[in-house]
Parts: structure tokens; sequence; C-alpha cells
């Protein structure tokens, strides 16, 4: 280490083309992070679920509903603790640009299910007594500038008309994964308001013991194989992924340009090496004729790329954790929990290590095999 | 007077690596900046490929997707009544009463995975009505038999849906008559049947949409009016062009954002590696800088000239990223369109267009990365640079 100063003084020579290498490798690997995070994720996303979750849907595709009275069927089935219900609502609020999910759900059977949603004691049942009342992410809250007490209207836009909630509870999510911008309400009174059809869009239904969960699942759907509406269940881990599969090739496309861009950046780390070292070829001579080894010149060059290099990934790096923490970044909504993840940071590391090695090597061996003689003749 | 443009060039050449390098980076950035904006362009062009503007949907009112609505019989007939409506040459109006639906179908390649495909019923005039939908293959689905036709987006993606072969869906099997093209648009990821049988297997007696062909097509807004008006229905009625590009609006504006944000700052680098390149080109040249100054050349036209330097390097990235994006034309990928939340496949779409924007962001990188260095070339002291 007592030669960091000199690699440090070499790179101070040229301040500018030092400055913009690294700024370059901050920016690819800015990029890099903030392109693996989406891909991570949505990965997230679809390993989402509790072990003891199971969800029951229409056999013949998630539009279609099923009847309510299922319910109480499933929950007299042996190894099921408890069974809750859910309908997708699909109301717009204001002009609509903002999407965010809202559903109908039977509150108090939801809510003991999904520890995960975390709301203040007094809100919750001041959300569980009003059957017109809502509960919401703690995002809506903030971007709408909502108020608790406040009467908020969507459209409908499955189920016609303007609806009407008042603002009861403001939930904290302790899993990402579930989004903070979530629009919650009764279903008791949406169910009314449809002219009780008697329609549920899923069960959630939590057993007793997760090894049973293949049986129960069965158990449910050979239930009601021969009905109208025949059900198809399975852990609400596999509901999850299969929304994560609907974004496609997603995560093939980030990979592909995170690829690009770090290639990209590469060609620019290893021209600057390369220019650095092609004008430095004189002195490498000297420091050769009093007596620095080759090896040790080998590494004075990798350890220069490796200054840049890491310099590079630190701000980048650090940047893209921090930007996307303080600005509390989901996409709208289509990305919750977006947050580098500690194995995105490593990875970056290591792109900046192969980053060194890949632009450093090729200076750095013509700096060890200098010839003295013939590298002297070009110092005047 | 100007600095012969084969001193740039030449000089160029005589620094290979360094140039090479300094282009294939904008050769790069120029080819993810093609890649993404064909995806996008692929996207919206199937979306907006898949409505006429000659046709009108009707949808029930507040419903923003097709999924979301639900018409009636009665509504069904007061349409085909209506005075706006087209008629065919058996005389019958143009309307096609529509059931759309989506399934959960295995993906070919891994069964497991499950794509949310639309099932549209349609009538027996949706062949006429939707003039760029063609029959590629097999026999027109017979009215009454349990028979669809696929669109051929999906042949290739869903197993069972070869000519012949059944698909079952709805607890019941569905014999594959006909296979059919919709000019790359997103009917294309689509299985249609008839509206009368799928009507009791799904939905019960209610239509999601109605779309039918305009009499007149300019007189879209009469129409529009005199149906949105009437108070026996409460609907919508969007021109069928309007209705599916509006579709693709949500997606194909993520799609956009992402490839000019991601595009920005890959350039950005690529200009810092130019800056560095041109800067060192400089350095290494100022004695020949100073003795062309000296002939006479005026500090403008030093600065044209290392611009121009510039801009040639760039120009070759340019290029280079062209061809690099080029393959990717055609290819098809697919993607759930969170408006409709049905999956569709799409082909990625090299334009022309495309192509001169990505070689002309190239230069626009290298005339930025040049200039600043240009600047310092053009103020050299000649006495300080000749010593």
């Amino acid at each position: 280490m007592k030669y960091l100063p000199l690699v440090l003084a070499n790179l101070g020579r040229h301040k500018r083309r030092t400055i913009l290498t690294i700024l370059s490798v901050a920016l690819a690997l800015f990029l890099f992070a903030s392109l693996r995070t989406v891909v991570t994720t949505i990965n997230a996303s679809s390993r989402f679920g509790g072990a003891r979750r199971l969800v029951a849907l229409n056999a013949t595709g998630l539009v279609f509903p099923l009847p309510l009275s299922y319910a109480n069927r499933i929950k007299a089935m042996p190894g099921v603790h408890n069974v809750s219900w859910a309908n997708w609502f699909g109301g717009r609020y204001g002009d609509g640009k903002r999407f965010f999910a809202n559903f109908a759900v039977d509150p108090e059977s939801y809510l003991a299910m999904y520890p995960e949603i975390v709301i203040p004691p007094d809100q919750r049942q001041a959300f569980l007594q009003d059957r017109t009342g809502a509960l919401i992410g703690k995002r809506l809250l903030s971007e709408f500038g909502w108020k608790l007490g406040q009467n908020v209207t969507l459209q409908g836009t499955i189920f016609p008309g303007d609806w009407t909630f008042t603002v009861r509870a403001v939930y904290t999510p302790t899993d990402p994964a579930i989004g903070d911008d979530v629009l919650i309400f009764h279903h008791a009174y949406f169910d009314e308001r449809i002219g009780r059809a008697g329609i549920a869009g899923w069960y959630i239904v939590e057993i007793n013991d997760a090894s049973q969960a293949p049986t129960i699942a069965k158990q449910i759907d050979d239930a009601f194989r021969n009905s109208s509406s025949p059900t198809k269940t399975g852990t609400e881990r596999e509901f999850q992924a299969s929304f994560a599969t609907m974004w496609g090739n997603v995560s093939l496309l980030m990979g592909t340009i995170g690829l690009a861009v770090v290639f990209a950046i590469l060609l620019v780390t290893a021209n600057a090496m390369m220019m650095s070292a092609r004008e430095r070829t004189g002195e490498v001579a000297v420091l050769k004729t009093i007596g620095f080894s080759d090896r040790l010149l080998f590494g004075l060059v990798m350890l220069e790329a490796g200054v840049l290099a890491l310099t590079g990934a630190f701000l980048g790096l650090g940047g893209a954790k921090l930007l996307y923490k303080a600005t509390n970044f989901n996409a709208a909504g289509f990305l919750p929990g977006f947050n580098v993840t500690t194995a995105t940071l490593i990875l970056g590391v290591a792109v900046a290590v192969g980053l060194m090695l890949a632009s450093g090597l090729v200076p750095a061996v013509r700096a060890a095999r200098l010839p003295i003689v013939q590298a002297l003749r070009h110092v005047e | 007077m100007r600095i012969p443009f084969i001193y740039n060039v030449r000089s160029v050449m005589q620094r290979p690596y360094s140039t090479a390098l300094t282009a294939l980076g904008i050769a790069l950035v120029v080819a993810v900046f093609i890649g993404m904006l064909a995806l996008a362009n692929g996207f919206a062009a199937a979306l907006a490929k898949t409505g006429s503007s000659a046709n009108v949907i009707v949808l029930r009112r507040g419903a923003d997707s097709e999924l979301s609505s639900g018409l009636g019989r009665d509504v069904a007939s007061m349409i085909a009544a209506s005075p706006h409506v087209a008629t065919g040459t058996d005389g019958r109006p143009l309307v096609s009463p529509e059931v759309y639906v989506l399934i959960p179908l295995g993906k070919s390649f891994d069964t497991t995975q499950l794509a949310n495909v639309v099932v549209r019923g349609v009538s027996d005039q949706a062949w006429m009505v939707r003039a760029n939908v063609k029959m590629v293959a097999g026999q027109r689905p017979t009215s009454g038999r349990p028979e669809v036709c696929v669109g051929q987006r999906l042949v290739a993606r869903f197993p069972h849906t070869g000519i012949g072969q059944s698909l079952h869906f709805a607890g019941r099997d569905w014999t594959v008559a006909c296979h059919f093209s919709a000019a790359g648009s997103a009917f294309e990821s689509e299985i249609w049947g008839e509206n009368e049988q799928f009507m009791p297997v799904f939905r019960g007696e209610v239509f999601q949409s109605i779309t039918f062909r305009l009499k007149n097509p300019a007189a879209f807004d009469d129409a529009r009016r005199a149906l949105q008006d009437d108070k026996r229905m409460t609907v919508d009625a969007h021109r069928e062009s309007d209705f599916y590009s509006q579709q693709s609006q949500l997606l194909g504006r993520i799609l956009a954002i992402l490839a000019w944000a991601i595009t920005s700052i890959m350039a950005v680098g690529a200009v810092f590696g130019a800056v560095n390149t041109m800067y060192a080109a400089i350095a290494a040249r100022s004695p020949e800088i100073a003795v062309l100054m000296t002939l006479g050349f005026k500090p403008s036209s030093v600065l044209t000239s290392f611009l121009f330097e510039s801009a040639v390097i760039a120009a070759v990235g340019g290029l280079i990223g062209c061809l690099l994006a080029l393959p990717i034309n055609g290819l098809v990928t697919s993607t759930t369109n969170w408006a409709s939340f049905s999956e569709i496949a799409f082909s990625f779409r090299v334009t022309p267009l495309l192509l001169l924007n990505g070689f002309l962001f190239a230069v626009v990188m290298g005339l930025i990365g040049g200039f600043f260095p240009a600047w310092r070339a053009a103020r050299l002291r000649v006495v300080q640079a000749l010593r």
C-alpha cells in the first residue's frame, strides 16, 4: 500500500480524464443497480406469500368470480383454520392517471390472516365498525394528501357508479411485496351495492399446517369439481408467481441492457487506461531502471485501474441505494418495495472488479514487459 | 479556409485502438437506444393496427376496457338497427356483439407458466367488420359446433393450437378449425369462437362489447352522439382505432420513458469517453495544431476540424450501432398489457426513421463530446505549443 500515493499522483496528473472516467463508471453501475433491482423486486414479489395461506380462484380464469357460499364449505374442511375472501374492484380515482389497486375484502378475517398489514389499534377498530370505511396504504395518504375521516370517491369501471368511502385507517406493510398503495374496503358494502350477487373474486384459506397445503388444495378443488364454478387452489406464493410471470421477458431485457451498459463503460475505462499508459511509457522505463520489478509495475497499473473502477462503483452503487431510498421510488405503484438489495451491491462491486481486470490487463502486461532500452528512446 | 477533411480521417487512423473503443462505446449506446424504442414501437404498432378508424366499439358507460364492460342483448339489437351501421353484401348489418374473457393457458416451453389469453366470442359478421383479419389455414368454424379459430401468434407459443387439435377451456374441448392473421395486431394473440356458444359457458347472457362498421366513417361523431344520448342504454362509443391506441398508452409510455432514461444515462458515459479520447488526441497533436495555425489556418477552422473529427468517430459508432440493432427487427416477444390484463405478442419494429434517429443521436454525442477539446485546440498558443 505504500505505493498508493504514487498511483494517486498518476491519477491526479490528468484530473479531468480521471474524473470523467470515474463518473462514467459511476453512471454505468448506477444503471446496472437500477436494472438489477427491477428484476429482484419482481422476483421478491413472486416469492411473497405466507406458507400457511392458500388462494382459491375460479378454474376458468381469474376474471370469473366464485359463489360466496363456498366460504362456509371451505371453512368446515379439516385442516382449515380460517377463510377470507376478496373481490377486485378496479375503481378509478380522479383522472385515473395514477393507478392503484383497490379491492373489497371481508375485513375481520382478512386482517386476522395478514399480520403483515400493520394498523394502529384505534384506526383498525374504526375501520371495522364503518361499513363504508376504507383502509389505505400510507403512500396513498401522502400522494393524494388524504386525511383520516375524509371521504374519497372512486369511479367503478367494472361496477359502475360513484363509490364513496371514508378513510378510516392507514396501514404500513411489514413486507414490501404487499405494496403501500392499496385501498381496501368492506366486502359486505360491495355486495350490498351490486345487488347481493354473492360473489367473491378469490378466497384466501389459512391452514393449520403448511405441509398439508397440497392435500388441502386438492380437497378444495375436488369438492367443487362438478359444480358450476370449479376452483383452482394453490399456495399464495404460486398465485403471486403467476403475476410475476406476466411481466414476460422483462428479466431478460433488463439483463441484456445491463450487460450492454457495463460493456460500453468497459470500453471507456479501458480506453482511458490505455491512453494513460501510452503517455507514460518513458516513465515506466525510468522506474524499471531504478529497480522497480516487472511484477510491481504490473500491480501499479492494475491498482490504478482498480482505484478508477472501485471509486466509480462506490459512487454509482451508493448513489442508487440512497436515491431510491430517499425518494421512496416504486415506479408509480408497479414495483412495490423497490430497494437495492445487498446482493445487488455485492454483484455491482464484482462487476467493478471485473472492469478493473479487463481495463487494466492490457496496459499492465505492456508495462511489465516493456524493454527498457527501447522505451527510453522515447524520452527526449 | 477549411482544413482538409483527409487530415482528420488520417489522424483518426493513426490511433486505431482508441478510436475503435470510443466508437464501439457509442455503438452500444445507439444499439440499446434503437432496441428499446423498437420494443416500444412494436408494442404501440401492434395495438394501433388492431383497431380500424371505420369501426366503432361500444362498451358499457364508465368501462375502461372490454373486460370491465357488460351489455345486454337488447343493446345489441338496438345497435344493429341503428341507421349509422353499414350493411354487408348480404344486406345484414355489419355488427359483432362480442363475448370477451381471459383464460389461463400454459405456454409451450413451460406449461406451468400461465398466460392470460383473450377468448373472443364473435358473430358471423365479425370477419367482415374486422377488415384486417384473414384466415390463413383451415376452415371457418361451423356455427353450432364446438370449434374455434386461433390467432397465428398463439400457435407457436401455446400447445394444442394446431389445426384439428383440441383446446380445453371452460370445462369443454374446443376443436381448432383454423388459424387467422390480423396484420400483426393484437387480434393475432386471441382465440375466436362463436359468441352464442361462449355466452352460456362463460358469463351468461351478456356481451362485453359491440363493434360495428360505420356506414360513413366521417360521421363518427353523429353516431357516437346518437348512441350515447339514447335513453334506453348507458353506453360509451369509441372509435375502434382510438380505443386500442388508448390501451397501448400506459405500457407504451412506460417503455418510451425507460428507453430515454436508460439511453441518456448511457449516453453521458459514452460522451465522457469521447471527451477523453479527443483531449488525448489534441494533447498528442498540439505541435501539429500549432503548425496548422502557423500556416495560416484560423482558430475557427481548427475548431470545426476537430469537431468534425469527433463527429466522424461517433458516426462510425452510430453505423455500427444501427447494424447491431438491425437483427432484432421482427423478433417476437410478449408481455402483459396491463390495460387489458391480457398477454399480447408483438414484434420489435426497427424503422428507417428509428435508425436515422439513432445515427443522429450518435453524431450529437460526438459533437458534444468533441466540443470542449476542439475549443481548447482552437485556443492553443502557437508559440507555447511549438516549443
